[in-house]
């Protein structure tokens, strides 16, 4: 069963003769512990598409399942997408969006904490995310006195905080060197393997882009799968 | 779970202690107000306080003898005694005006009592009370006098003997406590000259001087002279008797007006100090709505401050509570910074002021929970702000 299916998912922002319309027919999957890459030029959709898979906004149309569960459309209340993204979704960003007022060890175990687990036990499995992602001994900075590489890598070590199941990324090496974005994409691709995690992932990013085994082109909304050169990391 | 509202104050407190700081230097304004507003109260009524009555008889038709002037023969108070329910009945005068002492003048109120009377000057911190019917006086501290004082009023010398603290008019005036003999010299001694003249007037008048009855001219000059007046007679009831009825009684037969403690505590509070209290009352509003405007303007700063993150905490599934919690908690945090600073300030600045500031844990108490009602209203626009912002707007891009 794939992790993530999407089926015909149409996206329209406004109506009348200022509506936009993003996606207009939308469908593919994810596999579980895939990486999936997602092309196309810049406003064709794909934070638009992230933002319809992470139930962050609503599709105008179309279905969406995780884990064969359909999540869209099935009448879920914000109560419930807000728990689905808390408990199911990692999301990475293009800037790695910590709480500047909080250490690097809370920010990654504030999501356990908002799940309702104990202080400890949060900041226990923080702990373990920080040092599979080699940032643990920035521990207790704060993510202004952290590099760009490292305040990614945090941002990473959160998104996977609750052990999701998905995780979306937008565009997460953007800010970053190239010797350090293949460091990311290698580490996500570790991660889903490890963990099984279905992770898609946005990029413009020449070196990252040869990595994918599979990836979607967005062109005129429509998604085209291709295959890709499936390079592999340098050690 | 970790408190949010901890972690961003700790992480830049300057300038939220130094808002707290400010808050709190308008709080302690307010709360010196209220405590302003509560000695007034309490001034004006310590001296009806301090009489021990349960009765004020005045003249017809008035609120006197503190809210208006009001004026009895002083042989009234006789035929108060011999009514129904009335234990004691006793004239008493006042009258405001400058005390000379070592040629300094202080304003006080001068009120004449009788010995063991109500009207009597209450409990005295120093000194002993009055022992002879002439000359000795009993002045609050307020007036700067000691024992041992020669003091002039008008035309009598008297000396202070014991002081009381607290006693001021409605008007915030400390009182000097003076015999009623002393009261009726101060107020309605007559010069030599005037005396000779009366006295001329009454010998020339051929009704009065009859060759026939030798003794009528002396009656009726005695009778000028003591023709004197007071301002109330004081009532102390018996035992077992309601204050009411003898009330109802002296006014139906005696054609008086008759005041309880109780109304004549209204009297002042209410109709004497009411309108100071309502300018009070005004500006204490205007600093409630400045507060508020100020407080409100910074939470709502320190929200956008903070509006990304607030997306992104929803993005990754934060309950709505949890940022209204961290909002309220900052807001409330200030509130309450704010209210021990300002307590302090209150405290401190008090003594500072000419009239007696009274801070009453009780309003302290009601102010603070003012303070904290007005630190949420205040939030009120930042929570609409936060709620509203999209979980959308954190993945820009
Ligand atoms: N909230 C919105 N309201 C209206 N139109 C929107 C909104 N968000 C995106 N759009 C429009 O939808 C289209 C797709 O935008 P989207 O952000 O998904 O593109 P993108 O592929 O992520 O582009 P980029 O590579 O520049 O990030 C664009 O034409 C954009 O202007
Ligand atoms: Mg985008």
């Amino acid at each position: 069963m794939e992790a993530i299916r999407m089926e015909n998912l149409v996206k329209t922002y406004g109506s009348g003769s200022t509506a936009v319309h993003a996606l207009k027919n939308v469908s593919l999957y994810v596999n579980p512990g895939e990486v999936v890459g997602l092309l196309g030029p810049s406003g064709s959709g794909k934070t638009t598409l992230l933002q319809c898979l992470g139930a962050v906004i609503d599709p105008t149309s179309g279905r969406i399942a995780l884990n064969g569960e359909t999540v869209f459309d099935n009448g879920w209340k914000i109560n419930d997408l807000r728990a689905l993204r808390r408990d199911k979704i990692g999301f990475v960003f293009q800037a790695a969006y910590l709480i500047p007022f909080l250490s690097v060890l809370d920010n990654v175990a504030l999501l356990p904490m908002l799940a309702g687990k104990s202080n400890e036990e949060a900041r226990k499995r923080a702990k373990e995310l920080l040092a599979v992602l080699e940032v643990d001994h920035r521990s207790h900075a704060k993510p202004a006195e952290l590099s760009g590489g490292e305040q990614q890598r945090v941002a990473i070590a959160r998104a996977m905080a609750n052990q999701p199941p998905f995780i979306l990324a937008d565009e997460p090496t953007a800010p970053l060197d190239s010797e350090r974005s293949l460091i990311v994409i290698k580490l996500l691709t570790r991660l889903a393997q490890e963990f099984k995690t279905a992770i898609m992932v946005v990029t413009h990013d020449d070196i990252i882009i040869p990595r994918f085994k599979r990836l979607y082109r967005l062109r005129d909304g429509v998604a085209h799968e291709e295959q890709g050169q499936n390079l592999p990391f340098p050690d | 779970m970790i408190n949010l509202a901890v972690k961003e104050i700790s992480h830049s407190w300057v300038r939220y202690v130094l808002t707290a700081v400010g808050l709190g230097l308008l709080i302690g304004v307010t709360l010196t107000m209220t405590g302003l507003v509560r000695g007034m109260l309490d001034d004006a009524i310590a001296l009806i306080r301090g009489t021990h009555a349960d009765l004020w008889v005045v003249q017809e038709g008035t609120m006197g003898p503190y809210a208006e002037s009001s004026t009895l023969y002083d042989d009234v108070y006789r035929n108060i005694t011999g009514l129904p329910g009335v234990a004691q009945a006793s004239n008493v005068a006042y009258l405001t005006v400058q005390v000379r002492h070592a040629n300094k003048d202080v304003r006080a109120q001068v009120a004449g009592f009788e010995h063991d009377q109500p009207g009597e000057p209450p409990y005295l911190i120093a000194g002993r009370p009055v022992a002879k019917s002439r000359y000795e006086a009993i002045a609050d501290i307020k007036t700067g006098f000691r024992l041992g004082d020669k003091i002039s009023i008008r035309r009598t010398e008297l000396t202070v003997v014991g002081l009381t603290k607290g006693m001021v008019s409605s008007g915030g005036d400390p009182v000097v406590f003076v015999t009623m003999q002393d009261m009726q010299d101060i107020q309605f001694q007559k010069d030599n000259t005037t005396i000779y003249n009366e006295r001329n007037r009454l010998s020339a008048n051929p009704k009065l001087n009859r060759p026939g009855s030798p003794g009528l001219l002396q009656a009726v000059t005695e009778a000028q002279q003591s023709n004197q007046k007071v301002n109330a007679v004081l009532v102390r009831v018996t035992p077992g008797y309601d204050p009411a009825v003898v009330a109802e009684t002296i006014k139906r037969w005696k054609h008086f007006e008759v005041y309880s403690y109780e109304q004549m505590r209204q009297i002042l509070q209410v109709r004497v100090i009411a309108n100071a209290l309502r300018q009070l009352g005004m500006f204490m509003v205007i600093l409630a709505i400045v507060s508020t405007a100020i407080i409100a303007l910074i939470i709502y700063n320190m929200t956008m401050g903070k509006i990304r993150e607030i997306a992104v905490l929803k993005l990754i599934g934060a309950n709505n509570s949890t940022i209204v919690a961290m909002i309220l908690q900052q807001a409330w945090g200030l509130g309450i910074i704010g209210f021990v600073v300002g307590k302090a300030t209150a405290t401190l600045i008090s003594p500072l002021f000419p009239k007696r500031v009274e801070l009453l844990p009780f309003d302290a108490f009601i102010s603070f929970l003012i303070v904290i009602a007005i630190c949420s209203l205040a939030s009120l626009i930042a929570i609409r702000a936060a709620l509203k912002v999209q979980p959308a707007s954190a993945i820009g891009g």
